[in-house]
């Protein structure tokens, strides 16, 4: 059943067909909808694929666009405005996997995109879902990294731009998320709050022509994490990893990895084997973690509380799904405290040269605990997201990373400081 | 106690478009009621079979998701206002 009110001829989404509902199935006509009206379920993209080879994609371009013929794009998305992100570096992490005890280990540092998180990503494709709907501002609920994301796009593009941040985010996240000209407003109050006020937005005449990249772009924005996927499995060879950790702040990122790897087992660019989707939260922001915890399927909201603030949604949107795919894949969702954050942090910067975010922390700091506790199996090929750039999130270990001396610029001086 | 009401866009259809309704009740499972009164059928789209607020919808009672405070047993004092909106936005 297509319950269409914005069906136009001249939308040009590539190979996606349809929105249909997460929940109930309904189906949609492609247009500027997140959720659905009978039910409020999530609405996801659904496609109808032509064919797709391995040779096809790695003649393609070093970035997301090398996968457009699985993603809601037109065809000649390339050769339009906007970021290029993707093609991260997948780093093998020999002696974080040897101080961990693990085999195999792999890193998808993330903090190589054009600013510096994963959210380049997904706003690119809500980008060409603006342009499509003929938006002319770019807008967001951000906890920081998409704020900057968006600003960036909407520059490249020649859209306007309004963002929305919790005022009390950190300083670096602040001015990127305000340098690209665009306009940013601070809400006083929490991450959760600032997503309610853009969803009334959104009905509102003040929000007329606007894209919230992830509210009624949501569909659409979302499918950019299964490049995420895609990345991972090409880098590895057109190969799944047997274990994968994942930072979890609304869920919608984990959800489209899985999404991803379903997909390339199904176009049969991948062998069909099984994998397990590990979820990384915060302690002072784990209501997903509690409710895995606790064997339930649903998500009971939190007020947050946590230095890695990227992750800090206390009411996410895609919870019930991370305990689904958590579940169903043999998987967790486990959690750290802000201690354990920062000495992951350390901890990945020490081994690899890689100096992540909070976010990054946190997932470091789980994949540590799931090894310790016997959860991951140690033998098997492990994949872990760095979603983050450590630069944003300073204060986090600026007291702890600090100069061994100050001295004069002598020989003796220097002998002196260190002498032991 | 007489309450005011904002209508996500998905449920407009059944308020004739209009974003903002009047309502009365002394908790929000009162207020529900008399607006399903009102808009034949907009309760069963909030509220799933089993009488609950859906899983992907939420409400707030002024400032307060209703979750953190008496789920449909929140009062609703005199002059507040009540959103319903979809859970699935953000991240």
């Amino acid at each position: 059943m297509a319950l269409a009110s914005t069906a136009n001829t001249s939308l040009d989404f590539g190979p996606a067909s349809a929105l249909s509902c997460r929940e109930c199935g309904t189906r949609y006509d492609l247009g500027p909808i997140f959720a659905c009206a009978e039910c409020f379920g999530p609405l996801e993209v659904a496609y109808d694929f032509g064919p797709v080879t391995r040779e096809e994609i790695a003649a393609g371009p070093t970035n997301i666009w090398r996968y457009s013929k699985l993603l809601p794009v037109p065809g000649n998305v390339e050769t339009r405005p906007n970021l290029q992100p993707g093609w991260t570096k997948l780093v093998k992490a020999d002696t974080l996997a040897t101080e961990l005890g693990l085999r195999s280990l792999y890193i998808k540092d993330d903090s190589g995109n054009p600013t510096h998180s994963f959210k380049d990503r997904v706003v690119a494709i809500a980008l060409e879902a603006a342009r499509n709907f003929g938006f002319h501002t770019l807008s967001c609920s951000s906890t920081g990294n998409l704020a900057g994301a968006v600003g960036a796009a909407a520059a490249r593009a020649g859209l306007d731009s309004c963002v929305f941040i919790p005022s009390d985010l950190e300083a670096a996240k602040i001015t990127m998320a305000s340098v690209y000209g665009g306009r940013l407003v601070a809400i006083e109050g929490t991450y959760d709050e600032v997503n309610r006020f853009c969803s009334e937005l959104i009905g509102d005449e003040l929000g007329e022509k606007w894209g919230f990249v992830n509210v009624n772009l949501r569909p659409y924005y979302a499918e950019g994490s299964k490049t995420l996927a895609y990345e991972i499995a090409e880098q590895l060879g057109w190969r799944i990893p047997d274990q994968i950790v994942i930072p979890v702040a609304s869920g919608s990122q984990l959800t489209k990895i899985d999404k991803g790897f379903r997909e390339l087992i199904k176009l049969g660019l991948v062998e069909d084997k099984p994998y397990r989707v590990f979820g990384a939260q915060a302690e002072g922001c784990s209501p997903v973690s509690t409710a895995y915890k606790a064997g339930h399927d649903v998500v009971q909201p939190v007020k947050p509380d946590t230095i890695a603030k990227s992750l800090a949604i206390g009411n996410p949107a895609d919870g019930p799904y991370v305990l689904d795919i958590a579940r169903r894949t043999g998987g967790g969702v486990e959690d750290v405290n802000d201690r354990e954050v920062v000495d992951a942090i350390r901890l990945l910067a020490r081994t690899e040269g890689i100096f992540a975010e909070t976010a990054g922390g946190v997932t470091v700091g789980v994949l540590r605990k799931l090894t310790e506790s016997g959860t991951l199996d140690p033998e098997a090929e492990t994949v872990l997201l760095n979603t983050g750039d450590g630069l944003k999130t300073l204060d986090a270990v600026a007291a702890e990373a600090r100069p061994a001396a100050v001295i004069r610029p002598s020989l003796a001086a220097f002998r002196t400081a260190f002498a032991n | 106690m007489s309450v005011s009401v904002r209508i996500p866009t998905i449920l407009r259809t059944y308020t004739g478009g209009v974003a903002e309704v009047s309502g009365e009740g002394g908790t929000l499972r009162e207020v529900l009621q008399k607006l399903d009164a009102d808009y034949p059928g907009i309760g069963a789209r909030i509220l799933d079979e089993t009488g609950k607020i859906r899983r992907f919808v939420n409400v707030y009672v002024g400032e307060e998701d209703v979750r953190f405070a008496e789920g449909l047993d929140t009062a609703t004092p005199e002059g507040v206002q009540i959103s319903v909106i979809p859970a699935v936005a953000g991240g």
